[in-house]
C-alpha cells in the first residue's frame, strides 16, 4: 500500500498536494463566508483558457493560469457590485475566457489530449521544480491572508459595520479575490482545473458546520484538506481509479452526513431568526475581544 | 455558402442551434431574475457526468444528460425555496459529480475525445434523432413555461408576497429547476458544458440591462441568443475556428454592448434605485 511512496513523481505529488491543500482550506473558509463559491468556481474554469493559451504559446500553464485568474478576479470584482448581479458578471467573464480557451485549444494540435490534462489534472507529473513553486507562492499568499485575515473576516460578516470602523471592504474584497485567482493557479496543477473547486470549498463547507469558531473552522478544514489529499492519492496510487475522483469522492461523502445531521440545528435557529444574527455576534464578539 | 445548407449534417446543426437558442433566450431570463445563474452552470456539470455515465452503459448522451439533471433538479429545488443562498450545497454536489464525470472517463477510457466533445460542444455530429428530441422538448418546455409565466414570474420577483397570496412557491420552483434541467441538456448538445451559460445566461443578463418590462427582455434575450447562434455556426461554417467560440463571442459582445448602453442611458442619480425584483435593504442609518 505505502510502497508506492518510493517513487519520485509520488513523493513530489504527495508534497505538493499537501500544501495546495492547505493553502486551499484557509482560503476556501474566507471564500465560503463571504458566499464566492460561485467566483471560485469561475475563475477555475477561467484558468483553463489561460493554461490552453500558454499551451499554444509554448510557455507554462502556470504564466497562463495566473495571468487570466488574477486578470478575471480583477474584472470580476469591478463589474460584480450586487450580489446577484455578481454572479451574472461572474458567468460573462467565465464564458467568455472559457470561448477562448476552446479557440486556444482548437489552434493547438493535439486537442483532446491537452483539454484532458488541462481539465483533470497530472498530479503524477509534478516535477521537482513545480514543488519548490508551489512552496513558495503558497507561503506568501498564506503570509499575506494572515495579514488580512481578521479585517477581511470582519468584512465579511458584517460589510456595513466594517465599513464605519474605517476597514478599506472595497479593498480587501478584490485583494482576496486575488489571492483565490494565485490559490487556483498552483492548486490546478495538482488536481485540475474542474476540481480545484473541491479543495476549495469542500473542507470548508464541512468545517462550517461543525464548529463557529473562525479559527477553529479554519484549522479543521486543514486537516480535512490534507485528509482528503493524503487519502485520495494513495487510494488513487494503489487503484486504477484516478486520484481526483477520490478527493471528490470523500469530500462529498464527508459532507453529506454533517450537512444533514447538522441540518436539524439550522432549521431551528434560522426558524426563529437566529442564524445571521449569532454570526454577527460572534464577528462583534470577536472584535470586542480584541479591542478589550 | 448556400452549397453548405444541402448537407444533412449541416441543415441539422442549424435546426438544433436555433430551437436551443429560443429555449435558452427564454428560460435563461428566469434564471437571471431568480439569481440561479450557479444551479445552471451546477446543471450542465452535472449532465457531464450523466452524458460520460450514459456513454459507459451505451445510452445516448441525452439520455443520460436528462435522467442526471432532472434527478439533480428535484434535489437541488428540494433543498431550499431560493436557491440563491445555496451557495455551498450547490458547490458541493457540482464538485462531487465532476469527480463522478472523471471516474466515468477514466473506466471509458477511450472516450478522451467524447468528454471534449461534451464540454465544449459538437453541434456538427447532431443527428436527425437528436433534432426531434430537441424539438419535442422545446416544444413542452415553452408551452409550460407559457403557461406558468405568471405565477413563475410572481414567485421570482416577490416571493413571500407570492407565497401570502396562495402561489404555490416551492412547488413552482421545483417545477422551474426541472424545466431548466431539461434546457440545459439540449443547449449542451449545442454549445458544450461549459458554454452553456453562453446560452442561457449572456443573452438574458443583456437583455436586463436594457428593459425591465419582463415580455420586451425575454424577445430581446430570444433574439440575441437566436442571432448568435445562427452566425455563430455560419462564421464557423465558413471559417476554421469551433462554433462554440464564435457563439460565446458574440452573446459576451451582447453583454458588452448592453451593458454600455445602460451605463450610458440612465442618469447617474438613478442608477442606484433598485429593480423591483431585487431585495430592497432597509437604508443604513
Amino acid at each position: 500500500m505505502f510502497a508506492i511512496f518510493q517513487y519520485p513523481f509520488i513523493q513530489n505529488a504527495f508534497i505538493a498536494g499537501s500544501i495546495v491543500a492547505i493553502v486551499a482550506a484557509v482560503l476556501g473558509y474566507f471564500l465560503i463566508v463571504r458566499g464566492l463559491s460561485f467566483a471560485g468556481h469561475a475563475l477555475s474554469s477561467i484558468g483553463f483558457a489561460g493554461a490552453a493559451g500558454a499551451v499554444l504559446l509554448g510557455v507554462s500553464p502556470i504564466y497562463g493560469l495566473m495571468v487570466f485568474t488574477v486578470t478575471a478576479s480583477i474584472a470580476i470584482s469591478v463589474l460584480g457590485r450586487e450580489v446577484r448581479e455578481r454572479d451574472v458578471a461572474t458567468g460573462v467573464i467565465m464564458t467568455f475566457a472559457l470561448g477562448l480557451g476552446i479557440l486556444f485549444l482548437s489552434l493547438y494540435h493535439g486537442y483532446a489530449e491537452q483539454a484532458y490534462s488541462i481539465l483533470f489534472g497530472t498530479i503524477v507529473g509534478v516535477s521537482r521544480d513545480d514543488v519548490v513553486f508551489t512552496f513558495v507562492l503558497g507561503l506568501i499568499l498564506l503570509v499575506v491572508i494572515a495579514i488580512i485575515g481578521r479585517p477581511l473576516l470582519f468584512s465579511s460578516f458584517d460589510a456595513e459595520l466594517a465599513e464605519t470602523r474605517g476597514v478599506p471592504v472595497r479593498a480587501l474584497g478584490s485583494i482576496f479575490l486575488i489571492l483565490i485567482a494565485l490559490t487556483i493557479s498552483i492548486t490546478t496543477q495538482v488536481v485540475g482545473i474542474l476540481l480545484v473547486f473541491a479543495l476549495l470549498i469542500g473542507p470548508s463547507a464541512t468545517a462550517i458546520r461543525l464548529v463557529h469558531q473562525p479559527l477553529q473552522a479554519i484549522f479543521l478544514a486543514i486537516i480535512l484538506g490534507l485528509a482528503y489529499t493524503w487519502l485520495g492519492i494513495l487510494l488513487g496510487g494503489n487503484s486504477p481509479w484516478p486520484v481526483s475522483f477520490f478527493i471528490t469522492a470523500l469530500s462529498f461523502g464527508v459532507y453529506l452526513p454533517v450537512r444533514l445531521l447538522s441540518k436539524g440545528i439550522d432549521s431551528k435557529r434560522s426558524a426563529k431568526g437566529f442564524e445571521k444574527l449569532s454570526i454577527t455576534d460572534s464577528a462583534l464578539a470577536s472584535q470586542k475581544d480584541r479591542n478589550d | 455558402m448556400i452549397d453548405i445548407l444541402r448537407h444533412d449534417f449541416v441543415q441539422n446543426a442549424f435546426l438544433a442551434g436555433a430551437i436551443v437558442a429560443v429555449i435558452s433566450g427564454f428560460v435563461g431570463y428566469f434564471v437571471v431574475l431568480r439569481g440561479q445563474a450557479f444551479a445552471c452552470e451546477a446543471l450542465s456539470h452535472i449532465g457531464f457526468a450523466g452524458a460520460l455515465g450514459a456513454a459507459l452503459v451505451g445510452a445516448s448522451s441525452l439520455e443520460g444528460m436528462f435522467v442526471f439533471t432532472l434527478l439533480a433538479a428535484v434535489g437541488m429545488g428540494a433543498l431550499g425555496k431560493r436557491l440563491s443562498g445555496r451557495d455551498i450545497e450547490v458547490g458541493m454536489v457540482l464538485s462531487f459529480v465532476l469527480g463522478l464525470g472523471v471516474l466515468f472517463l477514466s473506466i471509458y477510457t477511450e472516450n478522451a475525445t467524447g468528454a471534449v466533445g461534451v464540454l465544449f460542444g459538437s453541434i456538427l455530429s447532431v443527428t436527425i434523432n437528436d433534432v426531434q428530441v430537441i424539438l419535442g422538448s422545446g416544444v413542452f418546455i415553452i408551452i409550460l413555461m407559457a403557461v406558468l409565466y405568471r405565477p413563475v414570474l410572481f414567485a421570482s420577483i416577490e416571493p413571500e408576497v407570492a407565497e401570502a397570496r396562495g402561489v404555490p412557491v416551492q412547488r413552482l420552483s421545483i417545477l422551474f429547476l426541472i424545466l431548466l434541467a431539461l434546457s440545459v441538456s439540449v443547449a449542451v448538445k449545442v454549445v458544450g458544458v461549459l458554454l452553456v451559460f453562453a446560452l442561457l445566461v449572456v443573452p438574458a443578463a443583456a437583455a436586463e440591462h436594457l428593459t425591465h418590462r419582463p415580455w420586451l427582455a425575454i424577445t430581446i434575450s430570444i433574439l440575441i441568443s437566436l442571432i448568435a447562434t445562427i452566425a455563430g455556426l455560419t462564421f464557423a461554417f465558413i471559417g476554421h475556428w469551433p462554433a462554440s467560440f464564435y457563439i460565446v463571442s458574440l452573446t459576451s459582445l451582447f453583454y458588452f454592448i448592453a451593458l454600455i448602453v445602460h451605463a450610458v442611458r440612465s442618469p447617474r442619480r438613478y442608477r442606484e434605485l433598485p429593480h423591483p425584483s431585487r431585495e430592497v435593504l432597509p437604508p443604513a442609518d
